[in-house]
């Protein structure tokens, strides 16, 4: 039978830089599919009619028929295919946690390895980027409207990808000097090379779209000055989840201890690693604690292993079973060295006479009754602490609102944490302003902030052509 | 890319005023708010205090002090050279009112900072008493623009080379003394050292008083909490909670500590980058 064999194909494995090679450089760890690899693998899609693959995808992309264009070897389809429904797959391919959504879902994967979707994803996106023989989407003729996108994560990226195309006028407003959001300051080089993004905004550029960096919107201008003064039509608010958490314990401006945002930021967007070719400095630390336990903690381990670091450990409050990161990224982490310290929470960090970091103190944990999140909650075991010798603490337990936007925009509904209210279609409850990605939902994922920025993009669209 | 108009060398060419073409900030910028930098593609980030806008040529004049790589850098650059990015403006406008009497008191390059505050308060109706000081004469800055913003200035030089022999704090002790309860803020702002000791002057007079602090920054935003300070016991961010804050409640101590974080690190880009100017100049 066909399907028999299908199923002799083996999965292609992704090649990777070996750990002991990878674990002190920046260079992108897996290395990507060659053509033939691409081909093999695509192969192994069983073609579902009911595709269990695109229900668990977040946007619904065709995944059955990219993955059938890639085993024809018509790589321009597959591409074209995927940019129907996904804006970025050049970077979603990379950084989607598969294996909880499409993956996770298909039907091989039952008695076998799942198809690679988000491998294959990549490889259709990195062979079309570039080339001169992919066709350009049209661009629909200029409807004299002007939107303004403010943060320039896949969120924003994606509304103004969608919106230039529709003939809309789109000008980006970005605080930092360069544009990406999350995907140039946030997630390291050797798990996004930082010019797949720029690539991707190029790409935005030549289609017409305008980028403002440096303009702090709040700021340097207000959202009631785009819709007035500077005449936009629509405001769309992609402005992430930019507010570091501290974890309120002694000794936390001691030197040595940062936020997750500061350190990932010095390193990716500063380029801290290239010191001093690049001026930014950073601690780099011989002894490293890192306290968290999802991609953010996980990126933050592996950046400062590239550092040079000695030892580094995560300390993770509850269990293994409990971990928020993505199994891929864990199991990569493992590889390189890092220690895990399970069911650990700090109670203090301590410094030396001139304020530098020397250690902390930790209280252990054991696993209680379950709480709203299902998850068992950690309570102390009284008595027991240890103190852990480090010059570096990064803390990456999560992020919140930032308010500096909403704070300046008189009639932004905002949640009781401070997020914006919209609803599915992104719009606020301000006239002329929609609004999605982490700033709407809190720290989500890649593909759930370019799912909303194409909702979004859609309403925008037919507010201005219609008055919806 | 912003193109720099005029640059003028102070204090022996310690200090350099830079005004600079950016029509959005100036168009925006009030007294006490900041600019972020970076001079190339390579640079830092570096925040520095608009010590003058003119809104209507567009444009902004910032004043600093040659410390390290970054200001260096800076300072190498010529009339119609450009400074690949600059954000702003940043962080809370000093909240200026028509109190009574104000003092404003300015150290070294903090006296750039402390003119468009001083400035402001004047024009606001106060009567405002200026003290700047300078470790010697030829350091000190922007005297008569500080004379012309104040109704009383008092210059003061640790070396007795100029002015009042000693420090800006013996001048606002005396000033106090002499005003008494007429007083009713005081500016302060400078190296950190001479901020905790004019706050511990008007603490003993009980006059309110506001420190802009300089803590180390990178997004200017609140997004990396790289800034943050304790004030009051609570931990402020200074890029957007600031830059002043009451002096009385600020943790200078923890400051000063901070602002050590990469003295190793600076001091290797800065030989590099002397290194590099020498070759330059023997090819
Ligand atoms: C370290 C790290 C690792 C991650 N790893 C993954 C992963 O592996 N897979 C995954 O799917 N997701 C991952 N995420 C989450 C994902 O990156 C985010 O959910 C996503 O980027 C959110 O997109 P966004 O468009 O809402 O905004 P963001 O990407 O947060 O971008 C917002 C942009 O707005 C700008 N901005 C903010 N305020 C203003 C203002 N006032 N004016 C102008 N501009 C402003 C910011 O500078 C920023 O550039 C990770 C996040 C982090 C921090
Ligand atoms: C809100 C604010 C306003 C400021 N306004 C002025 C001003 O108007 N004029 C002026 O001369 N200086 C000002 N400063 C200080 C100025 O930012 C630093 O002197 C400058 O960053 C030094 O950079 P560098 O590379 O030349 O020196 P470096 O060798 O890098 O550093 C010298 C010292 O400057 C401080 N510093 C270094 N990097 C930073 C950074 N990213 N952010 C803040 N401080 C840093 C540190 O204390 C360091 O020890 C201001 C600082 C702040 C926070
Ligand atoms: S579930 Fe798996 S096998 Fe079925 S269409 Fe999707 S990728 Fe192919
Ligand atoms: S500089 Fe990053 S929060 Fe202030």
């Amino acid at each position: 039978m066909a399907e028999d064999k299908k199923e002799k194909v083996p999965r292609q494995k992704m090649p990777e830089q070996a750990p002991e090679v990878r674990r002190r450089n920046f260079q992108e760890v897996p290395l990507g599919y060659s053509a033939e690899q691409a081909m093999a693998e695509a192969s192994r899609c069983l073609q579902c009619k009911k595709p269990a693959c695109v229900e668990g995808c977040p946007v619904g992309v065709t995944i059955p028929e990219f993955v059938h264009f890639i085993a024809e070897g018509d790589f321009v389809k597959a591409i074209l295919k995927l940019w129907e429904k996904n804006s970025l797959p050049a970077v979603c391919g990379r950084v989607c946690p598969q294996e909880s959504q499409c993956q996770g879902r298909c039907i091989v994967g039952k008695k076998d390895d799942p198809v690679s979707i988000g491998n294959l994803e990549r490889f259709a996106a990195d062979w079309a980027r570039g080339r001169s023989d992919v066709p350009m989407p049209p661009i629909a003729a200029k409807t004299g409207k002007k939107v303004a996108v403010v943060g320039s994560g896949p969120g924003g990226l994606t509304v103004a990808g969608d919106l230039i195309r529709k003939g809309h006028e789109v000008t980006i407003y970005e605080a930092f000097h360069k544009p990406g959001g999350v995907l140039v300051y946030g997630i390291p080089e050797f798990r996004l090379p930082k010019e797949i993004v720029a690539a991707e905004v190029n790409f935005l550029e030549k289609l017409g779209v305008k980028v403002e960096c440096n303009t702090v919107v709040g700021q340097s201008v207000t959202v009631d000055e785009l819709l007035t003064k500077e005449g936009f039509d629509a405001v769309y608010l992609g402005v992430g989840a930019g507010l570091p958490t501290f974890l309120k314990v002694p000794g936390e401006n001691l030197i040595g201890v940062y936020s997750a945002n500061e350190y990932l930021t010095r390193s990716n967007l500063m380029k801290a690693y290239l010191f001093p070719e690049y001026d930014t400095p950073l601690v780099k630390g011989e002894h490293v604690v890192v306290f968290g336990g999802g991609n953010v903690a996980m990126d933050c381990l592996r950046t400062s292993m590239r550092m040079g670091a000695d030892d580094v450990k995560c300390i993770y409050r509850r269990s293994r079973d409990e971990l928020p990161a993505r199994s891929e990224e864990v199991h990569h982490a493992e590889q390189e060295g890092v220690q895990f310290f399970f069911l650990h929470a700090p109670m203090r960090f301590i410094g030396d006479d001139k304020g530098w970091l020397k250690a902390v103190e930790l209280q252990e944990m054991r696993l209680g009754e379950p709480d709203a999140s299902g998850r068992r909650r950690p309570e102390p075991i009284p008595g027991s602490t240890k103190t852990l010798e480090c010059d570096l603490a990064i803390i990456a337990v999560g992020s919140g609102a930032n308010p500096l936007i909403t704070a300046t925009t008189p009639g932004l509904a905002v949640n009781k944490w401070g997020y914006i209210v919209a609803d599915e279609a992104g719009k606020t409850k301000k006239a002329n302003v929609w609004a999605g990605g982490d700033i709407v939902t809190g720290a989500a994922t890649v593909i759930l902030a370019a799912g909303a920025g194409r909702l979004a993009a859609d309403s925008i669209h037919k507010h201005l052509t219609w008055g919806w | 890319m912003f193109q720099i108009l005029s640059k003028t060398e102070l204090a022996q060419g310690t200090v350099v005023a830079n005004e600079i073409m950016a029509p959005k900030i100036a168009a925006k910028a009030k007294p006490g708010q900041f600019v972020i930098l970076r001079a190339n593609e390579t640079g830092e980030r570096i925040p520095l205090t608009m010590a003058d806008t003119d809104p209507v040529r567009g444009t902004i004049t910032i004043i600093y002090q040659v410390v390290g790589k970054t200001t260096a850098l800076l300072k190498s650059l010529n009339v119609m050279d450009h400074i690949q990015d600059i954000a702003g403006p940043l962080g809370r406008p000093t909240p200026i009112e028509k109190k009574g009497t104000i003092i404003c008191v300015g150290g070294g390059t903090g006296v750039a900072v402390l003119h468009p505050i001083t400035r402001g308060f004047k024009q606001a109706g106060n009567k405002v008493i200026a003290i700047i000081g300078a470790r010697t004469k030829d350091l000190l800055i922007m005297e008569d623009k500080m004379r012309a913003a104040s109704d009383e200035l008092h210059v003061c030089t640790d070396d007795g080379s100029y002015g009042h022999h000693g420090f800006v704090t013996d001048v606002l002790r005396e000033q106090l003394t002499k005003l008494g309860s007429e007083v009713k803020e005081a500016v302060t702002i400078g190296p950190v050292p001479m901020m905790k000791f004019c706050s511990k002057v008007t603490a003993e007079f009980g006059v309110p008083t506001m420190v802009s602090l300089n803590a180390i920054m990178v997004d200017g935003t609140g997004m990396c909490g790289c800034c943050r300070v304790a004030v009051g016991g609570e931990t402020k961010f200074a890029c957007v909670d600031g830059p002043e804050f009451d002096a009385h409640k600020v943790d200078f101590e923890g400051l000063s500590l901070r602002l050590t974080a990469y003295q190793k690190q600076e001091r290797e880009a800065m030989d590099a980058y002397q290194r590099k100017c020498a070759c330059a100049a023997k090819a």
